[in-house]
């Protein structure tokens, strides 16, 4: 007999419907059986989920698992429960593995060790050029075919307008939508850069990375882009001019989406004084004026998609001197909770829209056609529910096996309570369930 | 006092005057046959050096052995850094061994303040990467304000590459903070853009600076850190921002030359300026002793006797 749950009186947030009202939802099996007013229990195990939001689950597209390869910073065992965890049911794991995600090989292995972990589904994000040499393309048509549907060297900018150029074009030769993604930042203008460049990396002795490194890289892309017709997304925009390069590219018709990481969207440089290697992330911390313009263009849509950029690594590797240790904070855990905090507490963002850019617009970015929402009848059961009004402190141990979270210490409010992946709960009363 | 030295964001103006008080009393001590007061004896120093430096360590050690305090050298060739022991494990070493003071060197920015974090010993900032060198800029106030009798209005120029210097950081923040009229001049590509905002002057122009100027500080061009695309050669470096004999001449009379050592003659500054009787490169290094035995002291035996007031 398979598993019947009656979620009752949940205030349920959908935005790729653009239902908030207060219903109740039955899941049988793997999907969504009933949506309505009074749902009858029915022998279904019922949840009270008043005062709580119920939402699709989060669908996050850009997570670093390190498996294969760096399996001493996170595993996708423990990645993935670091999802659930925080609400996801779907995530998209970063080709910087080793090795590298450039065949459809490891795809294949990262599927098959998600599948078995069973705690969020993982879709491979493939390499763009062999080995992210940033020369030669990967074979995408392999990885296409094993269901690859974003290509990404992160981490490392696609060095030249060239490569990008072919990347973009030669992905049109598959029918189905193949989103070419960048990290933006001009090489020759980042090399060595520790933080971003300003009056905080000149007073503290760092090598600045300047925001002007992004912003040649993303007008860069997005011309590339209007010259190919490829599909390009930029990987967490900093920068409140990138912001607009990408508001301007969007009303021309480019094809472009953009996503933002929770740090950016809280933290500036000024943050960083304390020398803290948490919030060493790359691209960097930027200026105030730059928070507040991602948070904007978040609200207006011209960031479609919050992304995390989970990027775990060892404490040992942390705890370094502040040049030597690595850029990258872990975030699949504190995401949610703290884009509810900074953001939708104060009126910057509505819940719709913030819940929008953390499911919706990523799962249709990511071709995660399961994911995202609506909840209606017979549509997949990846659902969240979170307490909207619970407190909590940011502290380790953590489902991740890392512990390096810009978020380290804080207090936060807003708590996941349930997270289920296709009728199963992986999380429930906020514990894993494996 | 803080009761760390991390930066020169750690004094007041208050602290640097009493910090060059103290240092004016120990001066004495070094002219002495027996160079050496009781005031720290017992008390355990150790020189964390992380970084070649020949110069600061001697200067320390000396210091410390002039106080009477044990001092012991850490260095990162041939000791356990070298191989492969992390900040943490040097500094959770030291801390178990007592020290009541730990003198880091290090080349990267802002270990000082990391090292705060693992040890119960007061910390001294003997150079961090490219962010602070506040013991030099402290004997650098003193001996300005030795040599000129006060430091407020005084018109300094910091010449050379302000970009990768610890030193012009120090000094900066120092001469703003004592009231001090600061000049940065070099390159453009040498000199942070937003250095305005430390309250200093900016300047590409050593011909219209040096007439008017109390101090001329000169910066070492670290070749080690220097990369060709700064600036063209060290010729054309020499050409238009070495302190020559020339330009040297263009100081007013009772201007003073000031260099943080080791000097490339030849280079930031021509070798008979150097030894010209208005460069006061030795002098610098002698009261540097008194600087470091006067933090060394406020930090450990004053604020331990109750003097202090941390």
């Amino acid at each position: 007999m398979s598993e019947r749950y009656r979620f009752v009186g949940a205030r349920i947030v959908d935005p790729a419907s653009g239902v908030d009202s207060s219903m109740d939802v039955l899941v049988e099996g793997e999907a969504i059986a009933a949506v309505g007013a009074e749902v009858p229990a029915d022998g279904a195990e019922t949840i009270g989920c008043a005062g709580l939001v119920l939402c699709p689950g989060l669908v996050d597209l850009h997570t670093h698992l390190r498996e294969p390869g760096f399996e001493a910073k996170e595993t996708i065992e423990t990645g993935t429960r670091a999802a659930a965890v925080g609400g996801y049911t779907a995530v998209a794991s970063m080709a910087n593995t080793d090795p590298v995600t450039d065949h459809a090989g490891v795809v294949a292995e990262v599927r098959e060790k998600a599948a078995a972990a069973g705690l969020c589904d993982v879709f491979p994000v493939g390499a763009i050029t062999k080995g992210l040499a940033g020369e030669s393309l990967a074979e995408m048509g392999e990885m296409v075919a094993a269901g690859v549907r974003v290509f990404s060297d992160d981490g490392n900018c696609v060095p030249t307008a060239r490569v990008l150029r072919n990347a973009l074009t030669y992905a049109r030769a598959f029918p189905q939508e193949i989103v070419i993604a960048d990290h933006c930042e001009d090489a020759s203008l980042v090399e060595g850069g520790q933080m971003h460049e300003g009056v905080n990396s000149a007073t503290m002795g760092l090598n600045g990375r300047p925001a002007e490194a992004e912003e040649i890289t993303v007008a860069r892309d997005l011309a590339v882009a209007r010259m190919t017709g490829g599909r390009i997304h930029i990987c967490h925009l900093t920068g409140a001019r990138a912001v607009e390069l990408v508001r301007a590219a969007k009303a021309e018709g480019v094809r472009v989406s953009a996503e933002v990481t929770p740090h950016h969207l809280v933290f500036t440089d000024d943050d960083l004084r304390t020398y803290d290697t948490n919030l060493k992330v790359n691209p960097p911390l930027r200026s105030a004026e730059d928070r507040d313009a991602l948070r904007a263009g978040v609200a207006d849509g011209t960031i479609d998609a919050i992304a995390t950029d989970h990027a775990p690594h060892a404490v040992e590797e942390k705890e370094a001197e502040f040049d030597q240790a690595p850029a990258g904070t872990i975030g699949l855990e504190t995401a949610l909770a703290s884009v509810l905090t900074y953001l939708v507490a104060p009126g910057l963002l509505c819940l719709p829209r913030a819940l929008e850019a953390l499911s919706t617009a990523p799962a249709r970015i990511l071709g995660a056609a399961g994911h995202g929402g609506g909840i209606e009848v017979g549509r997949p059961a990846n659902l969240l529910v979170f307490d909207p009004m619970q407190p909590w402190t940011v502290q380790a141990p953590f489902a991740s096996k890392a512990r390096n979270a810009a978020f380290l210490g804080r207090e936060l409010t807003g708590r996941v309570r349930f997270t289920m992946l296709r009728g199963r709960l992986t999380v429930a009363d906020e514990k894993p369930t494996r | 006092m803080n009761r760390h030295l991390l930066s020169m964001d750690d004094v007041t103006a208050e602290d640097v005057v009493r910090i060059l008080d103290t240092a004016e009393s120990f001066r004495e001590v070094g002219t002495r046959v027996i160079k050496k007061v009781p005031a720290l004896r017992g008390r355990t120093v150790v020189n964390l050096f992380l970084e070649n430096s020949t110069r600061t360590r001697i200067s320390f050690e000396l210091a410390a052995k002039r106080l009477s305090a044990d001092v012991i050298n850490f260095s990162s060739s041939g000791s356990s850094v070298a191989k492969g022991e992390s900040l943490k494990d040097s500094a959770l070493t030291l801390q178990a061994m007592g020290a009541d003071a730990i003198v880091i060197r290090h080349s990267s920015s802002g270990s000082p303040l990391q090292l705060t974090k693992w040890v119960d010993g007061h910390v001294l900032n003997a150079g961090d990467g490219t962010h602070e060198h506040p013991t030099q800029a402290l004997l650098d106030l003193y001996t300005m304000r030795e040599r000129l009798g006060r430091l407020e209005g005084l018109r300094v120029a910091i010449v050379g590459d302000v970009l990768h210097s610890r030193v012009a950081r120090s000094l900066s923040f120092g001469l703003v903070k004592m009231g001090a009229e600061a000049t940065l001049v070099g390159p453009p590509t040498l000199i942070p853009p937003e250095a305005p905002q430390w309250g200093v002057n900016v300047s590409y122009d050593i011909g219209s600076v040096l007439p008017k100027l109390d101090v001329c500080y000169v910066l070492r061009v670290q070749r080690e850190r220097q990369r060709l695309e700064y600036f063209p050669s060290v010729r054309e470096y020499n050409r238009l921002f070495g302190l020559t004999a020339a330009r040297a001449a263009m100081l007013p009379e009772g201007a003073f030359i000031m260099h943080p050592g080791p000097m490339n003659r030849g280079v930031e500054i021509d070798s008979d300026v150097a030894d010209l009787p208005r460069a006061l490169i030795e002098e610098q290094v002698t009261n540097g002793i008194a600087i470091r035995m006067s933090l060394l002291y406020l930090l450990l035996g004053a604020a331990e006797a109750g003097v202090g007031d941390e």
